[in-house]
C-alpha cells in the first residue's frame, strides 16, 4: 500500500532522514521505534508533506505522492495524528471533529459526515458526552481520542499516529491501543505507529522498524524485534544489569 | 504437491520482494558499518558509506567478504553484537584451512529454524514424519540446522548423529524412520551396507532423503532414489551464511529455491569478480539480509552454480539455484582447460556399476599436467580377466576425455583407500602447487 525508497529529509542543514526505505501492506500495523531525535516524527512529517523529502520516492497505492501538497495527501487517504495531539483548543469537540472532514464538505458528503461523526462517538463515548465542551478543557487522554477521531473523519486508508501514548496514564494508553486494534479489525485501516513506548507498540504491531540517528537499522516481525537485545537495551529501557542477569 | 511453509515470503511478488530486500539490505549495511570494524575499514577504503546504496543494483559498489576476512578476525572479530547476545557458536569444518567461527543470536536461531522448515516442507516433510539425522552433532552446522527445522515443523527427530552404519540401519528399521538426513555419499554407504547384509530397502518406511553438505550430481540422485526407493532432495547452505537453509529443492527438483527475503544472491566470474548476467555459471555471492550476530556483505561462497529466475510450477517466486558444480577453488585448470570435479563425477555415475567413491589426482610431469582418476573397486567392476579389466578402464578413459576435453588416466584402487574427512570424501588432490 505504501512504499518509501531512499528518503532523505533535511531541517535546514540537519540531515534528519538518511536514505530511509520502508513499506506497509494493506491492513498492517507497523511501528517505528527509536530514541529521541532518531527521525521518527520527521518520517511522518515527510509522509504527510509537512516537511517534504529532498530526495527519494514515496508511493501510495501505486501512485507517486512525494511532490503532492498536504491537502492532496489527506484526500488520497493518509491522515496524520500529530505528536502532542494539536487539537483546536478554543473550539468545541464536535467542531474539531467536523474540521477533520473539512475536505469532504466540498464534495457534498454531509450525510456521510454525520454518520461518521456517530461512528466516532460510538468509538469514543467520552467524546459524545463532551461534544459541546471546548477541546482545551479535555484531559490528555480525551484530547488524544479527539485527535484520532478528527483524523478518522477524513476516512483514511492509512493512519499515521505520532506518540499517541505520550504523557498518558497506562490505563488510558491501553484504551487507545485497543481502539487502534479495533480500527484495523473492523475497517481494515492500515496504521503506521510511532512510539516511545516500544514494548506496548511492538505488542500491538505486526512488524516494526528501528530508526537510529536518521538511519534504519532493523526491520522485522514485531515479536522478533522484542527479542532483539539491542532494541531491549536502547528502547525498552532495560538496564544493562538486568540483561546480564537474565 | 507439498505445502509451502512461509507463503508470504516464498511466494512474494517480485516487486514486493525487491522492496523488502532493499530495506533489509540498507538496515544490514547500517548495522555492519556501525558495529563491525572490518566493514567500517572496507567501506572507508572504497570511500563509500552505507547510505550510498539506493538500489539493489548498487550492490556492486560494495566490497566482497571472503573466508580470509573471517580468518583474519578469528574468532569473534566480525560479530556485530556483543558476545553476551550470542546464544550459539559454530565453526566451519575447516576442510580448506583454518576453521572460521560463526555466531547466532536468539533471533538468528529462529530465522534458521524457519529457513530449514521451508526446504523440508518443500521436500515433502510434514509433522507426521520421523526424521533420522545422520550428520555429526558438533561444530558443524548441518545436524543442528536440520534438527531445528524438523522440530519447527513438528516432525519427530532421531538425532543418531554420524557413524556406525549398522546401528543407523537398525534404528531406521525399528523406529520406522521416514526421512533420512545426511550427506548423499552417506546415503550410498547405507545402501551398500544394506545390500551387503541382505536388507531389502523396500521393507523400510523411508520415503524422503534430505541431502547436503557436499556437491552431488543428478546421476547420484538417480542412484540414491533407485537403490533406497526414496525421493532424494538437495539442499544448500554454508555455516558462514547461516548453515543449511539457504536453498532447497521443491517437489520439481529443478533447481533449489533460494530464500531471497533473507539472502541476496549474485553470480560473479571468480577470476575477474565481475557480476554475470542471470543464468550464467559462476561463483555464488551472498549477502545476509536479516542476520544479527554475523551479517556478511557479498560473501564469496566459492561455490559454482547458476541462478534461474524463470517461474517454477510449484508456485514459489524465489530464484532457483542449480546444483553446485563444485568450488571455485576446486576448479582445475588442466592443460588450459577448466575442469570441475563434478563433471568427472557425472561421467563416472553414468557408467553402470561405478560407485561414488573416487578421487581426482592432478600432477605435473615436466611441463605437462596429468589428470588421474582413482576409483574404488567394487564387485561390479572387478574382473578376473585382465583383458576385460583393461577394456573397462579404456572405456572410462575415453568417456572422460570426450566430456572434459583433456585426457585422463583411470586407476582402480581397493575399497576404503580414498580418505574421508568428517564424512566428506576428499575428492581432489592437486600435487602441482606443492614443491
Amino acid at each position: 500500500m505504501l512504499r518509501l525508497k531512499n528518503i532523505n529529509t533535511y531541517y535546514g542543514q540537519v540531515h534528519a532522514l538518511r536514505n530511509v526505505s520502508l513499506h506497509l501492506a494493506k491492513g498492517e500495523i507497523v511501528t517505528l521505534i527509536g530514541a529521541n531525535g532518531a527521525g521518527k516524527t520527521s518520517l511522518l512529517n515527510t509522509l504527510s508533506a509537512i516537511t517534504p523529502a529532498r530526495s527519494g520516492e514515496i508511493h501510495f497505492q501505486g501512485e507517486g505522492i512525494g511532490t503532492l501538497p498536504p491537502d492532496r495527501i489527506v484526500e488520497l487517504g493518509i491522515s496524520h495524528v500529530p505528536e502532542g495531539r494539536q487539537v483546536f483548543k478554543p473550539l468545541s469537540v464536535e467542531d474539531n471533529l467536523e474540521l477533520g472532514a473539512y475536505l469532504r464538505y466540498r464534495k457534498k458528503e454531509k450525510i456521510a459526515i454525520r454518520q461518521d461523526l456517530e461512528m466516532i462517538y460510538e468509538l469514543f463515548p467520552r467524546l459524545r458526552e463532551r461534544r459541546k465542551q471546548m477541546a482545551g478543557t479535555l484531559s490528555g487522554g480525551e484530547q488524544q481520542m479527539l485527535a484520532i477521531g478528527r483524523a478518522l473523519m477524513a476516512r483514511p486508508k492509512l493512519l499515521l499516529l505520532d506518540e499517541p501514548s505520550m504523557g498518558l496514564a497506562p490505563l488510558v494508553v491501553q484504551e487507545i491501543f485497543r481502539v487502534i486494534e479495533n480500527l484495523r479489525r473492523e475497517k481494515g485501516t492500515t496504521v503506521l505507529l510511532v512510539e516511545q513506548n516500544a514494548k506496548a507498540a511492538l505488542a500491538l504491531a505486526d512488524r516494526g522498524y528501528v530508526l537510529e540517528t536518521g538511519k534504519m537499522i532493523l526491520e522485522g516481525v514485531a515479536s522478533e524485534l522484542l527479542e532483539n537485545r539491542e532494541v531491549q537495551r536502547a528502547y525498552l529501557g532495560k538496564e544493562k544489569k538486568e540483561i546480564w542477569e537474565r | 504437491m507439498s505445502r509451502i511453509w512461509d507463503v508470504e515470503h516464498e511466494c512474494m511478488p517480485r516487486e514486493e520482494l525487491e522492496q523488502l530486500q532493499l530495506e533489509r539490505l540498507q538496515a544490514t549495511l547500517n548495522r555492519a558499518y556501525k558495529n563491525v570494524t572490518c566493514y567500517r575499514n572496507k567501506f572507508k577504503e572504497l570511500g563509500i558509506l552505507p547510505e550510498d546504496i539506493h538500489s539493489l543494483a548498487e550492490l556492486t559498489k560494495l566490497p566482497f567478504t571472503t573466508k580470509d576476512d573471517l580468518r583474519l578476525n578469528y574468532p569473534y572479530g566480525m560479530f556485530a553484537v556483543p558476545l553476551r547476545e550470542v546464544v550459539r557458536i559454530h565453526a566451519s569444518s575447516g576442510t580448506t584451512g583454518k576453521a572460521t567461527v560463526v555466531g547466532y543470536t536468539k533471533n538468528d536461531i529462529k530465522t534458521w529454524s524457519n529457513l530449514v522448515a521451508r526446504f523440508m516442507t518443500a521436500a515433502g516433510v510434514t509433522h507426521d514424519d520421523v526424521v533420522q539425522i545422520t550428520f555429526g552433532y558438533g561444530l558443524f552446522t548441518g545436524a543442528f540446522g536440520l534438527h531445528y527445522g524438523a522440530e519447527t515443523i513438528g516432525a519427530s527427530v532421531i538425532p543418531t548423529s554420524s557413524g556406525n552404519t549398522d546401528k543407523q540401519i537398525a534404528i531406521m528399521q525399528d523406529y520406522r524412520s521416514t526421512v533420512l538426513v545426511g550427506t548423499p555419499s552417506y546415503a550410498l554407504t547405507i545402501a551398500d551396507r544394506m545390500e551387503q547384509v541382505g536388507i531389502d530397502p523396500k521393507t523400510l518406511a523411508l520415503r524422503v532423503g534430505l541431502f547436503g553438505g557436499e556437491p552431488w550430481s543428478e546421476a547420484m540422485r538417480r542412484e540414491i532414489e533407485s537403490r533406497l526407493f526414496i525421493s532424494a532432495t538437495d539442499n544448500y547452505g554454508l555455516s558462514e551464511i547461516i548453515g543449511p537453509g539457504v536453498a532447497g529443492d521443491c517437489s520439481y527438483k529443478d533447481g533449489m529455491h533460494l530464500a531471497e527475503d533473507t539472502f541476496l544472491a549474485e553470480i560473479i566470474d571468480p577470476e575477474s569478480c565481475r557480476v554475470l548476467p542471470p543464468g550464467s555459471v559462476g561463483e555464488l555471492v551472498l549477502t545476509t539480509l536479516t542476520k544479527e550476530a554475523l551479517p556478511l556483505i557479498r560473501y564469496r561462497t566459492r561455490d559454482i552454480t547458476s541462478l534461474d529466475y524463470s517461474p517454477c510450477p510449484c508456485g514459489r517466486t524465489t530464484v532457483r539455484m542449480k546444483k553446485t558444480m563444485g568450488r571455485s577453488d576446486d576448479m582445475l585448470i588442466i592443460k588450459g582447460v577448466n575442469v570441475f570435479p563434478s563433471q568427472i563425477e557425472e561421467v563416472l555415475f553414468a557408467i553402470e556399476g561405478c560407485r561414488p567413491h573416487y578421487q581426482i589426482v592432478v600432477d605435473k610431469k615436466g611441463a605437462m599436467d596429468l589428470l588421474e582418476v582413482d576409483i574404488e573397486v567394487t564387485e561390479n567392476i572387478f574382473f578376473d580377466e585382465m583383458k576385460r579389466q583393461r577394456r573397462f578402464l579404456e572405456m572410462v578413459e575415453k568417456k572422460l576425455t570426450s566430456t572434459l576435453g583433456v585426457g585422463a588416466t583411470v586407476r582402480l584402487v581397493e575399497p576404503g583407500r580414498i580418505p574421508r574427512h568428517e564424512g566428506k570424501a576428499v575428492r581432489v588432490v592437486d600435487k602441482r602447487q606443492k614443491g
